[in-house]
C-alpha cells in the first residue's frame, strides 16, 4: 500500500527521533551522567521504523541490547525512557533496568535484553500466544549478526516454523559482533539464506532504506497474519558509533565507516522526501526542530525525575 | 481420599488446570499421544487435542524461551524439561530471562509458567540423567522452587504453582512417580511456602524433602524402636522457604538434621543450616548435621549409585550423633 504525505514524514519524524535521542545519550554518557553501558542504534533507524509501522497494538516486538529505536519506534515515551537511562524513578522499570531493560509488556515491548540472541525464543513465544489466543497478532524479534550464530536462533526458527506462528525475524545486519566482522563470525554472506534450513522464506532487503524496509516488512506482517507462517528479514545496515560508547572501534577502518555514512538513512530519506515532492527543506528543517525539543524536554523530565528511594531494592522481585 | 501415584496426582492436577483455565498449555518433548518421558502427560492430548498439549522438538532453549514470551503475553503456560539435567541447556532462559523480568521491568511483568521437571537418582541413569539441582534454582532470586514429597503435595502444589503469577520450578522425583498415596478426593490446593510436618516428634528434628522425605520417615520408625521420637519436617517448597515451622520444630527438639538427595557441598541444607545458626542458634543444644550425596558425579554401575544416595542408615547415624 502506497504511503500518504502524513504517513511518510512520520517515518522521517520518528528516525530523526531515534538520531536525536541516541546522540543525547551519547552526550550525556561521555560527560558521565549515565552509569553502566549503552548501545547506541545510530545508523540502523530505518529498521525500526520501516518495520513497526506495519504494526499494530495487539502486536509484540522483542529487542537487544541495542533497543533504544525499537522502543522509539513501537511508540515509547522518549521521556519514560531517558529517565530510564538515567537511572531514575519514573523511567519504564523505575530505574531497576537501565538502557539494555527498558521495556513496556502493555505497548507490546517484550524488552531490550542484555543477553544476544535471548528475544528469539521470547518473540517465537509471544507468536505462539497471539495465535493461541486467536489475536491476529503479530511478533517481531529483532536481532543482531552476530545472535545468528546463537542456538537460540536455530531453536527459535525451527519451532516457529514448525508451529506455523505469526513471527517476523528481522535481522538487523550491522556487520559486526562487537569486533569481529561478519566474514570473521560467519562463513555466510547473506544470514537470509539460513532462513531455508528451516524451510521459511529469507529476504535481503537495504536496511538503510526505510521504504524498502517498511515494503518488506509489510508483506511479511501481512503473510504472517493471514497464517502464513515465520519469515526472515535481513536487513544491511551498519552502526555509525561503536560496539557500546567508548568502544573505540580499532577493528574498522575509517573508509568503510565513511562508505557506510555516505548511505546514512536520515539524509537519503529526506532528500528522497524532497525528490517525491512528500516535503520541502524547511518542512523537513522543522520537523528536525519539533524533535530537538522533544528529546530536550525528554531530558529535562529525566533529570529532574527522582532517583529510586532504598526501598525500590527489595521490591518487584515477586507477585505478591 | 483416593489412592493413586505420584504420576497419576500430577497428570490430575494438570487436567484440571486445563479445564479451569483455557490459557494453560503444556509444552514439551513427547508430552502428546508418547504421553511424556514419564508417562505423567498420558492421555491429556485426548482431552485437550495438539494445540493444547504440544510434542516440542528437543529444543530445551525454545520451549522455556517461548514459554516466558507465552506468559509475557498473557497465557499459562506449563513447560516440561524431560530431566532438570537438561537445564544448563536452557539456564540463560530460566535465570537471565524468566527469573528477572519482573524486576528488571520495575514489577510491569509477569511470567505465571510452571516449569515441570524430573529429578532424581536411583534407576541407573548415571551422571546426566539423575541429579537433584534444586540448589542451582534456588540460588537464583524471582523463582518459587517446589519439590513435592507426596501424590497429594504433588496435586495440591501444582495446581497452585500453575495459578500462581510467579515462575515456579517444580521438581518431581522420578522414583516417586510410581508411588501411591491418599489424595483427597475433589478440588483442593495447597499454599506455597508452606512446610508439612509429615510425623510428630520431640527429641530431634528431621528437615528431608522429595524422595529423602521417605527414607527420613522410614528413619523415623526405625529411631522409635530405640527410643527416640524424631520430628521430620517436609518444606516442599524450598523458595520461599517456611523458617517459621522450622523453627518452632528446633525449639521444641533442640537438634536438627538435614537430608537431601543433591551433594551436600553447595547444597540448599547448607543455606538451611547457616539460616538457622544465624537465626535460631540458641534453641540448638547440638550442632546442625546434614546428610547429602557426596561431592562427586552420579555413578552408573548400581552398588556405586547406592553408596552416593543418601539411605535411612546414613540418617539414623546423623540422629544419633547429634543426640550424643
Amino acid at each position: 500500500m502506497a504511503l500518504n504525505k502524513e504517513q511518510m514524514l512520520d517515518l522521517y519524524r520518528q528516525m530523526r527521533t531515534i538520531r536525536e535521542f541516541e546522540e543525547t545519550v551519547a552526550n550525556f554518557f561521555s560527560q558521565g551522567q549515565i552509569p553502566g553501558f549503552v548501545h547506541l542504534y545510530i545508523g540502523e533507524e530505518a529498521v525500526a521504523t520501516g518495520v513497526c509501522a506495519n504494526l499494530e497494538k495487539q502486536d509484540y516486538i522483542a529487542s537487544t541490547h541495542r533497543g533504544h529505536g525499537h522502543a522509539i519506534a513501537r511508540g515509547a515515551s522518549v521521556n519514560k525512557m531517558m529517565a530510564e537511562i538515567f537511572g531514575k524513578i519514573d523511567g519504564f522499570c523505575k530505574g531497576k533496568g537501565g538502557s539494555m531493560h527498558i521495556a513496556d509488556i502493555e505497548l507490546g515491548f517484550l524488552g531490550a535484553n542484555g543477553i544476544v540472541g535471548a528475544g528469539l525464543p521470547l518473540a517465537t513465544g509471544a507468536g505462539f500466544a497471539l495465535k493461541y489466543m486467536k489475536k491476529n497478532g503479530v511478533a517481531i524479534c529483532f536481532f543482531g549478526d552476530a545472535a545468528s550464530n546463537r542456538g537460540t536462533f536455530h531453536e527459535s526458527l525451527n519451532m516457529a516454523s514448525i508451529q506455523k506462528l505469526p513471527v517476523v525475524f528481522v535481522n538487523e545486519n550491522n556487520g559486526y559482533g562487537i569486533s569481529m566482522s561478519q566474514a570473521r563470525h560467519q562463513n555466510i554472506k547473506d544470514i537470509a539464506d539460513r532462513a531455508s534450513a528451516y524451510g521459511m522464506p529469507g529476504v535481503v532487503v537495504d536496511g538503510n532504506d526505510v521504504m524498502a524496509v517498511y515494503e518488506a516488512a509489510e508483506e511479511a506482517v501481512k503473510r504472517a497474519r493471514a497464517g502464513g507462517g515465520p519469515i526472515l528479514i535481513e536487513c544491511k545496515t551498519y552502526r555509525h558509533h561503536g560496539h557500546f560508547e567508548g568502544d573505540p572501534t580499532v577493528y574498522r577502518t575509517d573508509e568503510e565507516v565513511n562508505a557506510w555514512k555516505a548511505k546514512d538513512p536520515l539524509p537519503r530519506f529526506a532528500s528522497r522526501l524532497q525528490e517525491m515532492k512528500m516535503a520541502t527543506e524547511a518542512e523537513i528543517k522543522q520537523i528536525d526542530l519539533e524533535v530537538k525539543k522533544i528529546i530536550a524536554d525528554a531530558v529535562e523530565y529525566a533529570q529532574k525525575s527522582p532517583v529510586p528511594s532504598q526501598d525500590e531494592l527489595l521490591t518487584d522481585v515477586y507477585c505478591n | 481420599m483416593a489412592e493413586m501415584t505420584y504420576s497419576q496426582a500430577i497428570n490430575e492436577a494438570l487436567r484440571e488446570e486445563m479445564r479451569r483455565d483455557k490459557n494453560v498449555y503444556i509444552l514439551g518433548e513427547d508430552v502428546g499421544a508418547f504421553g511424556g518421558c514419564f508417562g505423567v502427560t498420558t492421555g491429556l492430548i485426548d482431552e485437550f487435542g495438539p494445540e493444547r498439549v504440544l510434542d516440542s522438538p528437543i529444543s530445551e532453549t525454545a520451549i522455556m524461551g517461548s514459554a516466558v514470551g507465552a506468559a509475557v503475553a498473557g497465557l499459562r503456560p506449563v513447560p516440561e524439561i524431560m530431566f532438570d539435567d537438561f537445564l544448563g541447556v536452557c539456564m540463560d532462559e530460566v535465570v537471565n530471562q524468566t527469573a528477572k523480568m519482573r524486576y528488571m521491568f520495575g514489577g510491569k511483568a509477569k511470567v505465571p509458567l510452571t516449569l515441570r521437571m524430573a529429578c532424581g537418582a536411583g534407576v541407573g541413569a548415571a551422571a546426566q540423567h539423575s541429579q537433584c539441582l534444586e540448589a542451582w534454582l534456588c540460588h537464583t532470586p524471582g523463582l518459587v522452587v517446589i519439590m513435592p514429597s507426596t501424590a497429594a503435595d504433588a496435586k495440591g502444589l501444582l495446581k497452585t504453582a500453575i495459578r500462581d503469577d510467579n515462575p515456579v520450578m517444580f521438581l518431581e522425583h522420578k522414583l516417586l512417580y510410581g508411588a501411591g498415596g491418599e489424595v483427597p478426593e475433589g478440588e483442593y490446593t495447597i499454599p506455597i511456602g508452606k512446610a508439612d510436618i509429615k510425623r510428630e516428634g520431640k527429641d530431634v528434628t528431621i528437615l528431608a524433602y522429595s524422595m529423602m522425605l521417605h527414607k527420613a520417615l522410614a528413619a523415623a520408625e526405625t529411631l522409635a524402636l530405640d527410643g527416640i521420637d524424631a520430628e521430620v519436617i517436609d518444606p516442599r517448597t524450598l523458595i520461599p522457604f517456611d523458617k517459621e515451622t522450622l523453627y518452632k520444630s528446633i525449639e521444641k527438639t533442640g537438634r536438627l538434621v538435614i537430608v537431601h538427595e543433591a551433594v551436600k557441598q553447595g547444597g540448599f541444607g547448607g543455606e538451611i543450616a547457616a539460616m538457622v545458626a544465624e537465626e535460631c542458634f540458641d534453641s540448638l543444644d547440638a550442632p546442625i548435621k546434614r546428610v547429602a550425596a557426596p561431592f562427586t558425579p552420579i555413578p552408573f554401575a548400581s552398588g556405586l549409585e547406592s553408596a552416593y544416595i543418601p539411605d535411612e542408615a546414613k540418617i539414623i547415624d546423623a540422629v544419633k550423633s547429634v543426640l550424643g
